[in-house]
């Protein structure tokens, strides 16, 4: 069984984020694997572990080349990457995106289940995967919260609003997964030292034979009109706990009609 | 400049009513559109009543589709109601499972950008929408310049609800189409976890523990204070990914956006990722033993102390009264 899985690498999301005069993410530092898609790595590492053979291929769309958290995917054991890296991608919203990801994908090779995090953790559109899965004409189950196969079935327990819904889906087939649907393993020593001879596929644009007129900020369709600081909230009253200062809460708890 | 028309989601419960994002966008709706109708995957007559009192005059449905998952088939039968001439100037949506899923097929279908995250819309100069980012502590304003339905969805809590009075709706076919092999997936069975209490995002109190707490054991207090004050118990990430409690508790950025008269924060530090979950709260309570916490720069009350001592006696003391 072969899995893609779509990764994203990312500025820090520990280092406060930043943006270009012209309003897009500054990514010129050095990037990371999503923490995100970790998880859906590990899901298709075990996937292809369980079914006894097949390989892990990643997919992702980065600025200069960027290959450190692919590198770190790899090490986690995907096989290989395909990479796309073009300037003409710079401000490309989520539909553009997934039009890329999908041209690469059919770079990818043979595939039975392409997975995705749910949304990435800089961006967090949350519609990419799904948007991917309509270009590559499959179903596509979103928000798993668990991920099994079967005779030729993906079985997911999808994330909702109330509880979670047991589905299924004939493969080929997309599946978006939560953080927690399982457990990233930790890159060993070893992989670390594998993952830097293993293929790493960059292509342009041109490459995918897309034209760069429909991806990036030339198609992206939106503009941005303004960026301001949003309403800062004031601090109140901050007092040091004498042993005495729930009867603060209560007070304020009072007056607030809420007992 | 208003809108001629818009169309809102109505997203279903599990109880078949109408979301309460559904009728916090549909306030927003009425406000900057002339006609504002709703779209469904399921029964239209059932929530009639409901949308009509909310601003809407007709309801698009497409019958049960209970055994389907929503993205797909609502999203070709909106793009095949557009295609065939009945477009609206926007399609609007809740950030939510279905709402997201509906919205990135629609995208597809009609090869338009979808917005997502957005807080509020403005159309007095074409179509605005707002997005907050790095935490809440910036809004992006993003205008849609592609023509056609723009397609945007809301996060909860961004517009209040309100009724007009208005008569029920008028039902119409939302025509489903053959979805071919992207229509495939099924839903065999719904879960719906057992709540006690108000829920998370309707709660007028809400009781969050952090990693302060130090052991999952110890999330008991906040759940019994949650009790004691009718609210509901809530969670930082950091404790979700923990495995203390579910991830339906989670407050933040990837988890619910709470706006309750009071949330108190107990152990939380304040990472701008919890922060734009809660932040809209009407009062803050924060109790934290580091005084540089940033939690303490929004909260209306802050307590510098230790969750073990100053929560057993804040209970003992509301259980007196
Ligand atoms: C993409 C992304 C999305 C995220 N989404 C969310 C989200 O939706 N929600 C969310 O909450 N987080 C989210 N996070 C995580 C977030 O960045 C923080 O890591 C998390 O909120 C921290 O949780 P915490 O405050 O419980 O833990 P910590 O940051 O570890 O804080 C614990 C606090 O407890 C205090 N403390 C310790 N002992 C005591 C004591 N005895 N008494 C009183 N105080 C004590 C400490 O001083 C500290 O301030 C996200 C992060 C990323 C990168």
């Amino acid at each position: 069984m072969n899995v893609v899985v779509c990764v994203k690498q990312i500025p820090d999301p520990a280092d406060p984020g930043a943006l270009n005069p012209d309003h897009t993410l500054k990514r010129d530092g050095k990037l990371i694997l999503d923490e995100s898609d970790s998880y859906g790595v590990e899901m298709a590492l075990q996937l292809v572990d369980k079914a006894g053979g097949g390989e892990v291929t990643l997919v992702s769309m980065a600025p200069n080349g960027e290959v450190s958290g692919l590198r770190t995917a790899l090490a986690m054991g995907a096989a290989k990457a395909v990479l796309v890296s073009d300037d003409a991608l710079k401000g490309a919203g989520a539909l553009d995106t997934a039009k890329v990801l999908a041209a690469a994908v059919g770079k990818a090779g043979e595939y039975d289940l392409v997975l995705a995090a749910t949304e990435s953790s800089d961006g967090y559109t949350g519609t990419v995967p799904e948007q991917l899965a309509a270009l590559l004409d499959l179903p596509s189950i979103t928000f798993a919260k668990s991920v099994e196969i079967a005779d030729g079935t993906v079985k997911v327990q999808r994330q909702t609003e109330a509880g979670y819904d047991e589905c299924e889906a004939p493969l080929p087939a997309l599946v978006s997964v939560t953080a927690g649907v399982v457990e990233p393993r930790y890159p060993s020593f070893k992989g670390i030292m594998a993952a830097k001879s293993k293929p790493v596929e960059t292509v342009t644009v041109a490459d995918l034979g897309l034209d760069a007129g429909i991806v990036g900020w030339a198609g992206a369709g939106q503009e941005i009109v303004d960026v301001a600081a949003a309403p800062e909230r004031e601090a109140g009253e901050v007092i040091e706990d004498d042993g005495e200062s729930f009867q603060k809460i209560v007070a304020f708890l009072d007056g607030l009609k809420v007992l | 400049m208003a809108l001629s028309k818009v169309w809102v989601h109505a997203e279903l419960t599990p109880e078949g009513t109408v979301a309460p994002i559904s009728l916090e966008i549909l306030a927003k709706a009425r406000e900057i559109s002339d006609v504002v109708e709703v779209f469904t995957g399921g029964d239209g007559a059932a929530i009639a009543e409901t949308v009509g009192k909310h601003g809407a005059t007709k309801v698009l449905a497409t019958g049960d589709i209970s055994d389907k998952l929503q993205g797909v088939h609502v999203g070709a039968a909106l793009a095949a109601a557009i295609e065939g001439g009945d477009a609206p100037d926007a399609v609007l949506l809740g950030t939510t499972y279905d709402g997201r899923d509906i919205a990135a097929r629609l995208s597809v279908k009609l090869d338009k950008p979808v917005l997502t995250n957005n807080t509020d819309i403005d159309v007095a100069d074409g179509i605005v929408v707002s997005t907050q980012i790095f935490g809440g502590t910036q809004i992006v304003k993003t205008k849609f310049a592609a023509g056609g339905p723009a397609i945007a969805t809301f996060r909860p809590k961004s517009f209040v609800a309100e009724e007009t009075g208005g008569a029920a709706a008028e039902v119409a076919e939302l025509g489903l189409v053959d979805a071919g092999a992207a229509g495939a997936a099924k839903l065999l069975n719904r879960h719906v976890e057992e709540t006690s209490g108000p829920k998370l995002d309707e709660a007028a109190v809400v009781v969050s523990g952090g990693r302060g707490l130090g052991e999952a054991g110890k999330f008991d207090m906040i759940e019994e204070l949650a009790k004691m004050l009718k609210g509901a118990p809530g969670a930082s990430r950091a404790i979700v990914d923990a495995g203390w409690v579910p991830y339906s508790y989670q407050v933040g950025q990837t988890g619910k956006v709470v706006k309750p008269t009071v949330y108190i924060a107990a152990g939380i530090s304040g990472a701008t990722q919890h922060m734009v979950g809660m932040k809209g709260s009407k009062n803050i309570v924060a109790i934290n033993k580091d005084p540089e916490a940033p939690i303490f720069g929004i909260a209306d009350l802050g307590i510098v102390g230790d969750v073990h001592k100053v929560l057993p006696k804040l209970i003992e003391a509301l259980k007196a009264r």
